[in-house]
């Protein structure tokens, strides 16, 4: 069709003309059809808009220029309209894009796995564990820490574990090397509990008192698929005038119901512990089974979780050492204490302790 | 501990409840039944029990008994103290008390013509065949079997001596310095001078209240018999039970407190039982007390008791009336306190301003404040009766200081894709001697769980390696993993503990596919999630830099020549790099390991970052590349100083594009490929300075050492 040249007009009246440009037109329009590729494209814009053997320029040099003088205007006119004609089937050619059969020579196979970048996840006890401070921090608790070496003072003593108490035996302690012959309240030990961190946190303020006490701690004891050395406690500690045992059993209820679901109901138990007088254990139906029964918590529907009770006297007893304020007839309060270990246990399905501190790749990413 | 139901029924007439009743009403008192299993022929049932240390008054049938008599308001039958008349004796058998600082009370009761046998259900309240065998206790002798009846019915420790070993008379005493003694289990013990010891004047004959002894114990020829029954002091019982390694059933009660007042209970339960097999008892009971420890155990000054403190700590009950002056009563009454009202004349029992002065018994020595008592009252009402308040509150949280900083470390390494961990607290020795920051302070423990985990960790990097080791022996052979964790230093006297973070990788990076090649992690890996956290803090200057072997400064777990220390505001934060081969053959590990610690207490000294946005560029960029060659010795950091030395603002980023060397290089060469980017806030940069800028940057490269490659 490039061959096809512009032949000179014989005449330039109106209806020679509108003949001869209309016939170009339809010829642009035909060509512009079929550009199936880019390259047609481009190849139709040489053809047409091509600056030196464009049919265009052709039509200008052979029709515009050849025009006598009273021609020039209808002939330009018209040359317009069919450049704009051109320039517009130009756009639409070029902005249709490429033809199916151009795209499907692209095709991939997206069933192909995805290419992923590798998510970390947080450690199932740091989820835990943050899960549970929030849910207290909803009730007003802020988070306090202490460190993980303490004074058998802190950990024992001012935790009313006198000296020489049996209740001692019931935390075998990891001791740190010479410690012989300090006294007794120095001696440095790893926490057996989070519990030295009430006293800490008494010492520095006065009530009222709420923290939770996330933490690590150590006993000397051997490891299997429930108990590990190692393991992470949450503390918590409310202290104010008139806290109560019902006020203790209705937040640890309402937080154990925004743990577990609001289905899960509480109950409570006479207990021990040198720093908590009444004391109690608490169970909550289990998540399991809602409390029917079943191999989780041993067909008893109940499984238990966790420790309580109102501050003993004697820990404020010394507390009042360094803030008088902390006088029981005054004030009152309530500590509890949870396992982190057995809660995410239970929470993600993990049968074996040992595998929180492994490291295994494997384990972990599930958490992600 | 195993209790029988028929056994405990036997001390309360009609107990309106059946066995599993009977265990879950106990359990919701804190008297906790763990499993209930039925016995054949109507015996009822066994419990196995679970009983709080505090509560060694209830670790026998009595005390159980009387826990039930509290819960269903019945009445508790008294033990039968009665015996035989005694045959007169010349005069009563000698019992001194030497140590009055560990033995308040010791009775001795002399039976004579006994006879050794086995035992039977020897009278009403003395089934001993009977219930040793469904409790499949071991049956050893009519005299042993009688302590240990009196042990199980009512928690009392008793001891029979074969009357005739017995030298003299009785004398309770320390130990003398090389003193020897065999005791019942058939060690033979040297004894140490604070050891107490029942002796008669010659020798020691049983450690008190830990264990009899050898030579004067029963046997089937003994025909005379000396009951003992006593009162030892808790500490005095539990240092001596500790040097010897021992933990009997009778050093367990002694060192959690006896009841003063059961010794001659128990000394009646044995020697009516050994009787019933035949003899007599010769003289009266000896009984020697001393006062002090009578008044501190069986003669306690009455405590104070409010029903106003009784609400302040309990609270609100479901039941509307709450707790009254009545349940008080009723609830200490049935444990056995004795309750006086302080309000004469009035109906006290109505009112909530009632006040008692409350007796104690003598086997509750676990009561001895108010709030002892406060707890028995809401055990024995029942906890779960309390209603669920919450108490208001008016203040704010707060949150720990470096918490947000905290938060960001983690944030940054779960995005770069590393899982968190945590592992041991403890490594070895030598571990921490490899790893430490501060060679020689790390800290042993006294009583480690193992050798290799003796010594408190000093640095995160011995668990990170335990860890990565664990993966790829276990073929994950893609690892990244942090921990943030304590480490420790200083000495046994005092102990530092900072937060650090360890980081670990090894392996190929996680985007290979079907469809990219796989690429190993490498040093700049590690570097840029370095750099990204460090990001985060506001700082004026981060850089990285390595020291010559020689030096010494290189952590000796690294590769010398492929590791960082991390500065930032000229203070170490940290350290990374390679580990060092030998390490890692030490660890059979084969892959490159990627290794680093930050210490976080320095780091979160920075502020974090707070984004200040700018307004972007409207006008366009300029990009120009540059291909320098440089000697081996002259590392990017160079060139990268020379242009931030220029100070041209319209320098706005440049970066190495390409490092490569190739044959037309000399050998100790290499070339750079850097692109650099001007662009202007204000205007489009015309051509004039463009040509000015590229000058200056050539002349600044060149200054470096660089030279431009034609």
């Amino acid at each position: 069709m490039t061959n096809e040249a512009i032949p000179d007009l014989p005449e330039f009246n109106d209806s020679a003309l509108d003949k001869a440009f209309a016939a170009l037109e339809r010829r642009a329009t035909d060509d512009a059809a079929a550009l199936p590729s880019p390259e047609a494209v481009e190849a139709f814009r040489l053809r047409w808009l091509g600056r030196k053997q464009g049919l265009l320029s052709e039509v200008s040099s052979r029709w515009l220029k050849a025009a006598p003088p009273e021609a020039k205007k209808p002939v330009g006119e018209r040359f317009k309209t069919l450049k704009e004609l051109v320039e517009r089937l130009l756009d639409q050619a070029a902005g249709a894009g490429p033809t199916d059969a151009a795209l499907a020579a692209e095709a991939i196979d997206i069933t192909l796995p995805g290419t992923r970048r590798l998510t970390g996840a947080e450690h199932p006890i740091t989820r835990t564990l943050n899960e549970i401070t929030q849910v207290f921090a909803a009730l007003g608790y802020s988070v306090g820490v202490g460190p993980e070496v303490e004074t058998d003072y802190y950990n024992f003593e001012s935790m009313n574990f006198p000296p020489g108490h049996p209740a001692r035996d019931t935390q075998d302690t990891l001791v740190v090397a010479n410690q012989e012959r300090r006294p007794l309240r120095d001696r440095l030990l790893l926490r057996t509990h989070t519990s030295p961190v009430q006293m800490r946190t008494m010492e520095q303020q006065p009530p009222p008192v709420r923290i939770v006490i996330p933490g690590k701690v150590h006993r000397n004891d051997a490891a299997d698929a429930t108990h590990s050395p190692i393991f992470h406690q949450v503390e918590g500690l409310c202290v104010d005038t008139n806290i109560t045992f019902s006020d203790l059993k209705g937040t640890l209820d309402h937080a154990m119901k925004a743990l577990f679901g609001s289905s899960v109901k509480t109950r409570f138990f006479p207990s021990f512990f040198p720093f908590t007088e009444p004391s109690a254990d608490v169970q909550i139906s289990c998540i399991f089974c809602g409390g029917n029964g079943c191999r989780k918590c041993k067909q008893s529907g109940w499984i238990e979780l966790l420790g309580c009770g109102m501050v003993d006297p004697a820990v404020f007893a010394f507390a009042a050492l360094k803030q008088p304020a902390y006088d029981p007839r005054k004030i009152s309060g309530f500590a509890f204490g949870m396992g982190v270990e057995r809660i995410a246990m239970m929470k993600y399905g993990i049968s074996e302790i040992g595998q929180f501190y492994a490291g295994d790749m494997r384990f972990l990413g599930q958490f992600a | 501990m195993k209790i029988l139901t028929k056994w405990l029924r036997a001390y309360l007439s009609d107990l309106p409840a059946n066995d599993a009743q009977l265990a879950e009403d106990l359990t919701l008192r804190g008297i906790a039944v763990d499993g209930i299993f039925p016995l054949e022929d109507g015996n009822g049932s066994f419990y196995e029990m679970d009983i709080t240390t505090n509560r060694v008054d209830a670790m026998n049938h009595y005390g159980i008994a009387r826990e039930a008599a509290a819960i269903y308001g019945l009445e508790l039958k008294p033990l039968d103290e009665a015996l035989p008349a005694p045959l007169p004796s010349a005069q009563p058998f000698p019992v001194r008390i030497e140590a009055e600082d560990a033995c308040g009370r010791f009775t001795a009761r002399v039976l004579r013509g006994v006879t050794i046998g086995d035992s039977r259900d020897w009278f009403a309240g003395a089934e001993v065949a009977t219930y040793f065998g469904l409790l499949e206790q071991k049956q050893i002798s009519n005299a042993v079997d009688a302590t240990n009846f009196a042990w199980l019915a009512m928690g009392q420790p008793t001891h029979v001596f074969d009357l005739d070993k017995i030298e003299g008379g009785i004398i309770v005493r320390r130990a003398r310095p090389g003193e020897r003694l065999k005791t019942l289990d058939g060690i033979e013990r040297t004894l140490d001078p604070e050891d107490l010891v029942v002796a008669d004047h010659v020798k020691p004959l049983g450690l008190a209240g830990v264990m009899g002894g050898w030579d004067t114990m029963i046997t089937p020829a003994t025909t005379n018999v000396l009951v003992e029954a006593a009162w030892f002091e808790p500490m005095a019982v539990r240092r001596t039970a500790r040097r010897h390694g021992l933990h009997t059933d009778a050093s367990h009660r002694f060192e959690r407190g006896a009841d003063f007042n059961a010794a001659p209970v128990a000394s009646a339960l044995v020697s009516r039982i050994l009787l019933a097999n035949g003899g007599s008892i010769e003289g009266s009971l000896v009984d020697v007390r001393v006062p002090a420890f009578e008044s501190r155990t069986a003669h306690r000054q009455p405590i104070a008791l409010a029903l106003s403190e009784v609400h302040r700590i309990l609270g609100t009950t479901i039941d509307q009336e709450g707790i009254t002056a009545s349940d008080v009563e009723n609830v200490l009454r049935a444990l056995g306190c004795d309750l006086v009202s302080q309000q004469a004349g009035k109906l006290a029992a109505a009112r909530e301003d009632s006040k008692w002065r409350v007796t104690l018994p003598g086997w509750r020595l676990d009561l001895e404040r108010e709030i002892d008592l406060i707890e028995e009252v809401a055990r024995v009402y029942g906890y779960n009766r309390f209603a669920n308040t919450l108490p208001s509150f008016d203040r704010g949280v707060q949150a720990l200081p470096w918490a947000q900083s905290e938060a960001a470390v983690r944030n940054t390494l779960l995005a770069a894709g590393f899982h968190e961990a945590i592992a041991s607290t403890f490594c070895s020795a030598a571990e921490a001697a490899l790893t430490a920051p501060q060679p020689g302070l790390a800290v042993p423990l006294g009583n480690p769980l193992s050798e290799e985990a003796g010594v408190l960790r000093p640095s995160l990097v011995p668990g990170m390696l335990a860890m990565i080791a664990g993966n790829l022996h276990r073929d994950v052979s893609d690892v990244r993993l942090f921990e943030l964790g304590t480490v420790f230093s200083g000495a046994t006297e005092k102990v530092e503990e900072r937060p650090a973070l360890a980081l670990g990788a090894v392996g190929s990076l996680a985007e290979q596919s079907a469809l990219h090649p796989a690429r190993p992690i490498e040093f700049h890996d590690l570097k840029g999630v370095i750099e990204q956290l460090l990001s985060r803090f506001q700082h004026r200057s981060v850089y990285f830099d390595r020291f010559p072997p020689e030096a010494g400064l290189t952590p000796a777990w690294l590769h010398p020549y492929r590791a960082a220390r991390v500065a930032a505001e000229g203070i170490t934060v940290g350290w990374f790099g390679q580990l060092h081969p030998n390490e890692a053959s030490a660890r059979k590990l084969k892959e490159p390991v990627l290794i680093g610690e930050l210490y976080l207490d320095r780091l979160y000294k920075l502020p974090l970052r707070k984004p200040v946005a700018r307004d972007i560029s409207r006008f366009q960029p300029v990009r120009r590349d540059f291909s320098l060659i440089l000697d081996q010795s002259i590392p990017w950091a160079t060139i990268d100083q020379a242009l931030t030395g220029l100070d041209i603002p319209e320098l706005v980023d440049w970066r190495v594009r390409e490092i490569f060397r190739d044959a037309r290089l000399g050998v100790r060469e290499y070339s750079l490929l850097m692109g650099v980017t001007f662009q202007a806030a204000d205007r489009t940069l015309r051509e004039e300075e463009l040509q000015a800028f590229q000058t200056r940057v050539v002349a600044a490269v060149a200054k470096s050492g660089a030279r431009l490659r034609t």
